[in-house]
């Protein structure tokens, strides 16, 4: 009966946004419906993961039918500690639009939406982590994709549509190409489910398992922004409302990488991919910081070290030991909370001062203090200063990258440096910009950025912020937006002090997912 | 199971012509081609279920069943295909609405960032010390 509570953080969601709906008429039940349902989605996750750590994997099979023909929902230690990170980072992401949500949408947008869409989306994410087969999965995906479309479009402006537009028909093509993956590996193996997958993959001619990985690996790719399917995120991130951008950053990318250390660790334990992944980890993390370091805009900037960091998860996966994979998960929880982290403070900034352009912004460290704390400390745990939880992150994973021998690893471990201290760079500038030097008199700068960029450097700038510096006649951060924001920093820097543990159990997690008998005998074992 | 020849063809084409529409700017033709490209993965479906055969329905015939599970899949994925296009139809009119056409745009700064490069500009970021004081080229050569 108590399998039973695996259900819960995909159920209750759903139900309260359909309760949402019903009281579309009150913004304030709304409000207290969506901010319970995720309280008790953050309550039933830990105690999901407190039994996957001392119990074993929790799974049950919806609705009596076994598995293999139904649909199982499993929570190991790696998909709970996942739960538990994004529905504590989803809820703090709630709290904080609610501070927002007046000053941001404004009178002539259907506020009543952003409730019950926000609640699915964590219902997707939610079904995603804890899907056992690969059909619930891509169902996983559409769901939390479905709602992402409505939340990154919120308001319809020009703007979002055009951001918006790039985003879905990418979208709309990686989940074509998942199903095709899905009817192949049906058509090799008979089934969807990872548990018998697991069985049956090695029975399979070896270039159809490479064809069925590589469909799955782009299509993973695609929804976790690896190089080179990476180029929409940055189009299309930095447009929507900060608490939006602050939930996709966090979790949607995460929930593609998750998706790639179940499939590379369960089903294609010893496949030849791994100096591909490697590749592919080096190229990301590369590719994206570097494009961090050339932009002027704190949101893009964000998106691209966004991309770059996902390089590191996945050289974790491509190390294949399990002090890799530990790397992996623990950097995944850290760069959840530290990545929403900072995609909020963007959209205090925004919020204080009417634009994230750094060709504008000036002189924040005096005029706001507090604000100045909550964007330095999550941004020195981006770049892995010690002792924070980023440097103890990417110092696991390049001692695993340490552990193998050859060309390739070390020319990773150059670059996983390499991409840490030109994170430290590109944060670094923008908390010199930003905070540190006095704010650019307005009208020289205004010459001078038509001067050197023509007409389209201010149309880009007002395009993006018009609709939210009319709003902003009060410049002094409301604490119901700043507190959210400062929990997670704080949440960010217990990740730091309960490293000890936090490490333990993530190397737990990999240990289980690379045994994968407790995984595949919970699923199968449960009506046999 | 040797799967037939009809359905394999019908699906490539269908993919090609899907394919082909998604490559365009317009966002209602790149709607028409996911939704070839949908119907195409349907019948993939459909096509590794296996032959057809008695209705999935224990009791009802004698001879061998049809395979339920990729039929059940099929199902879900003509609702999401469907949902989906119904809010790609709806942003492709939102866009015609705002700008009287529904091409899918250039990022703005992708296209700030090629114009300074025909001109052989820097990045702003670079200009570290003191904005609009900064010399330009002419400025320096002197």
């Amino acid at each position: 009966m108590i399998d039973q509570v695996v259900l819960l953080p995909v159920i209750m969601p759903l139900l309260g946004a359909g309760l949402c709906l019903v009281l579309g008429r009150s913004a304030a039940a709304q409000r207290l419906v969506s901010v319970i349902v995720l309280a008790l989605v953050v309550a039933v996750a830990g105690f999901l993961l407190h039994r996957a750590d001392t119990v074993g994997p929790q799974s049950v099979d919806v609705g009596g039918w076994p598995a293999g023909i139904g649909i199982s929902l499993v929570a190991d230690r790696l998909s709970a500690l996942l739960l538990l990170v994004s529905a504590v980072v989803t809820l703090c992401v709630l709290l904080y639009s609610l501070g927002q949500g007046v000053a941001e949408y404004g009178r002539a947008t259907p506020l009543s939406v952003f409730h019950p869409t926000f609640l699915v989306l964590s219902a997707g994410v939610s079904n995603a982590f804890l899907s056992a087969d690969l059909f619930n999965l891509f169902v996983g995906f559409e769901i939390l994709l479905v709602s992402s479309y409505v939340l990154i479009t919120l308001g319809g402006t020009d703007a979002r549509v055009r951001a918006g537009t790039i985003y879905i028909v990418v979208s709309l093509l990686s989940s074509v190409l998942f199903l095709v993956a899905i009817a192949c590996v049906y058509a090799a193996c008979g089934t969807v489910n990872f548990a018998e997958l697991a069985l049956r993959m090695p029975d399979v001619a070896l270039p159809v398992q490479h064809v069925l990985q590589l469909l799955l690996l782009s299509v993973f790719a695609i929804k976790a922004a690896v190089f080179p399917m990476s180029a929409w995120l940055p189009d299309s991130y930095p447009t929507a409302p900060a608490p939006v951008t602050a939930v996709f950053a966090g979790l949607l990318t995460k929930v593609g990488v998750y998706a790639i250390i179940r499939t590379q660790t369960l089903i294609f334990p010893d496949s030849g991919m791994n100096d591909l992944l490697m590749w592919a980890a080096i190229l990301t993390m590369l590719i994206g910081i570097l494009g961090a370091v050339a932009q002027s805009d704190i949101k893009r900037l964000l998106s691209f070290t966004l991309v770059s960091h996902i390089g590191y998860m996945l050289l974790g996966v491509a190390v294949g030991t399990e002090l890799g994979l530990t790397g992996s998960i623990f950097y995944v929880a850290h760069h959840i909370t530290v990545q929403t982290t900072l995609f909020l403070v963007a959209g205090l900034i925004e919020y204080r001062s009417g634009t994230t352009s750094l060709d504008k912004l000036g002189g924040l460290a005096r005029a706001a203090p507090v604000l100045a704390v909550m964007f330095f400390v999550p941004a020195m745990n981006l770049a892995g200063i010690p002792p924070l939880s980023g440097f103890l992150g990417k110092l696991a994973l390049v001692q695993a990258t340490a552990d193998l021998s050859g060309f390739l690893p070390a020319l990773a471990i150059g670059v996983a440096i390499a991409t840490s201290l030109l994170t430290l760079w590109a944060v670094a500038k923008a908390w010199n910009r930003a905070f540190w030097q006095p704010a650019p008199e307005e009208s020289v700068d205004r010459d001078h950025t038509d001067s050197l960029h023509g007409h389209g450097r201010p149309a880009a700038g007002d395009l993006r912020t018009s609709d939210i510096v009319e709003a902003v006649e009060d410049t002094r951060l409301p604490r119901s937006m700043a507190v959210p924001t400062l929990l997670l920093v704080v949440v960010g820097l217990a990740l730091t002090v309960l490293a000890g543990p936090l490490f333990a159990l993530t190397e737990r997690a990999a240990a289980e997912t690379l045994d994968r008998s407790p995984y595949v005998e919970t699923v199968l074992g449960s009506e046999r | 199971m040797s799967p037939s020849l009809t359905l394999v063809l019908l699906v490539g084409v269908l993919v090609a012509c899907g394919v082909t529409l998604i490559l365009e700017r317009s966002l209602s033709r790149i709607l028409v081609g996911f939704v070839l490209l949908g119907n195409a993965v349907n019948i993939l479906l459909l096509l590794v279920s296996g032959p057809a055969g008695a209705p999935p329905i224990v009791g009802l015939s004698d001879d061998e069943m049809a395979d339920p599970l990729p039929q059940a899949m099929a199902l879900t994925a003509i609702v999401i295909t469907l949902g989906t296009t119904a809010f790609g139809l709806a942003l492709a009119y939102r866009a015609w609405q705002l700008r009287g056409t529904d091409d899918v745009q250039d990022d703005v700064e992708d296209d700030l960032i090629r114009r300074r490069a025909e001109r052989d500009e820097v990045s702003s970021t670079f200009e570290e010390a003191a904005p609009g004081a900064v010399p330009d080229e002419e400025g320096a050569d002197q």
